[in-house]
């Protein structure tokens, strides 16, 4: 086994208000593992993503990311490793124009402009979004939005990608294209979301978040198919495992 | 002037102008920044009597308008939309100086009104200067113009962030306005619901810009704002600010018209 890119153990952590957000979770991470994290709301789940690029530290416990401990000395290196993608694009693109906003974390780690330049072209590629190098952010899609935000991070050439809700506010179109692209990256990629259609199709593990303790680590398609967990956990079974009324309920699965 | 999504989305038509090529928007963004904080201070700096004086100034706003391809409209709707908050400054000032000043023939005009003409003409001719400015330059550029003449830091990205959020929370405004009204039924927003709305919406910019903070620190981000803009000083750069600047030294300190008045009259005043 390599060295994981990702070890939690028994990370807690505890909001100043006295909330446990998390309470004593254990696991690994391997490198180009597609991993999803999946629980209700509340679950804590963004509290878990926030601890993996260093926004808040542990209350208790150990969290590694690359080998380093999440504290602020290592914070410069860990963000280098670790991408997010927030649930709010407006959030992530402020820069005056998408090209500018993609440069942004390029231009942060000490680059030099013709390379900027190269890594800006190959992100918006890379999402199909080199038409909109010139917008302003306000001027774009939902769609657009999601693909600029994704491109600000993938020019970092980050080694995980994390993802809060990667599929919000994205028509059926625009989520079939961000699930084929995920699915096709070679990253390590932990995906925190409720849409667990798009967890089938892109991520072969599964963690899920209760109520800030973590109930299983599996294979999704094992997990899923677990309705007394899934119902311990107020999660439901992907709709492509529903059954179709139309073809008879049967499932592939 | 009624919240509507529409009014928050002209407000981006400027970065469109400022997409746009001429003359003036190749010009260094230092340059028309510098003309233009020079034409604010001599159009201030005027007594508050003072008409005639003001009105060569004119000059500078409308050169810019035309040799950049700018439509007069939009810049004077934008002007119009301004005007209420100069005319509630100004309207004062005739019902308290009712001193005679001048007559234009029968009628006797009061200091009142000769200074609410200069400052409507002074809100005319900087906010319209700043417009035009902004509708050739973009915000983005007038940003990096303003921080390499040196304006501090924390001060342009103030103002790069505002015109970045101000759409964001505009539209957020507009939604939570439209949703209260859907079930108002044609009913006023009392000051209570007013303090609620307005207390809602500062909060969510608070959310929001935490993370939007946040966001930025997982990409590096330490307290300097990267601008990928090369800005180089050409000479036509040096002749636009040196030329405008020189202009209004002049108009500030000799009063055109009224020399040329005196020329015509022989004199006589």
């Amino acid at each position: 086994m390599n060295q994981p890119i990702i070890a939690a153990e028994d990370l807690a952590y505890r909001y100043p208000d006295g909330t446990e957000a998390l309470r004593g979770l254990t696991f690994t991470i391997q490198p180009g593992e597609a991993v999803a994290l999946v629980g209700a709301n509340g679950a804590g789940k963004s509290t878990l993503l926030h601890h993996l690029n260093g926004t808040v530290f542990p209350s208790r416990g150990r969290l590694t990311v690359g080998g380093l401990p999440v504290e602020t000395a290592n914070l410069k290196t860990i963000r280098r490793l670790v991408g997010m993608v927030f649930q709010d694009p407006d959030d992530q693109l402020f820069m005056p124009t998408v090209a500018e906003d993609v440069a942004f974390g390029p231009q942060n780690l000490g680059l030099d402009e013709p390379v900027v330049r190269a890594r800006v072209a190959g992100a918006l590629g890379t999402v199909d979004a080199l038409s909109l190098a010139g917008k302003p952010p306000y001027r774009l899609s939902a769609g657009e939005k999601r693909r600029a935000a994704i491109a600000t991070v993938l020019a970092m050439e980050p080694d995980v990608l994390v993802m809060d809700e990667p599929t919000s506010g994205l028509d059926p179109r625009g989520r079939r294209h961000l699930a084929q692209l995920l699915a096709a990256f070679g990253h390590t990629r932990i995906l925190a979301t409720h849409d667990l259609d798009l967890v089938l199709d892109v991520c072969p593990r599964t963690l899920v978040i209760h109520e800030g303790m973590l109930m299983a680590d599996g294979p999704t398609l094992e997990i899923f198919k677990d309705e007394a967990l899934l119902a311990t956990c107020r999660l439901e079974k992907p709709l492509s495992m529903q059954g179709c009324p139309v073809c008879g309920g049967n499932t592939p699965f | 002037m009624g919240l509507n999504a529409e009014s928050f989305l002209h407000f981006g038509a400027l970065d469109d102008l400022a997409g746009g090529d001429s003359p003036v928007h190749r010009l260094d963004p230092r340059a028309k920044v510098l003309a233009t904080a020079a034409f604010i201070v001599a159009v201030a700096s005027f007594g508050r009597y003072e008409v005639a004086a003001l009105v060569p100034f004119a000059l500078f706003p409308v050169a810019l308008l035309a040799l950049g391809g700018i439509p007069a409209g939009f810049i004077l709707r934008r002007m119009l939309a301004a005007l209420p908050f100069v005319l509630v400054l100004a309207a004062l000032n005739p019902v308290l100086d009712r001193a005679p000043m001048a007559a234009l023939g029968p009628v006797t005009v009061s200091g009142g009104w000769v200074s609410f003409a200069s400052i409507l003409l002074r809100f005319a001719l900087t906010v319209g200067a700043a417009l035009v400015l902004a509708a050739t330059t973009g915000m983005d550029g007038v940003c990096t113009g303003l921080e390499r003449l040196g304006a501090p830091r924390a001060l342009t990205q103030q103002v790069a962030f505002l015109h970045r959020y101000a759409f964001v929370l505009g539209s957020e405004a507009v939604r939570i306005h439209r949703a209260r009204s859907l079930r108002a039924f044609g009913r006023k927003v009392s000051p209570r619901e007013f303090a609620f709305l307005a207390g809602h919406l500062l909060l969510r910019a608070w959310d929001r810009a935490r993370r939007i903070h946040v966001a930025m620190l997982s990409r590096g981000y330490d307290g300097h704002l990267p601008t990928r803009r090369a800005l180089v000083w050409r000479r036509r750069d040096v002749v636009f600010a040196a030329g405008w600047v020189g202009l209004f030294v002049v108009l500030r300190l000799w009063n055109l018209p009224r020399l040329l008045g005196e020329l015509v009259t022989g004199g006589l005043r």
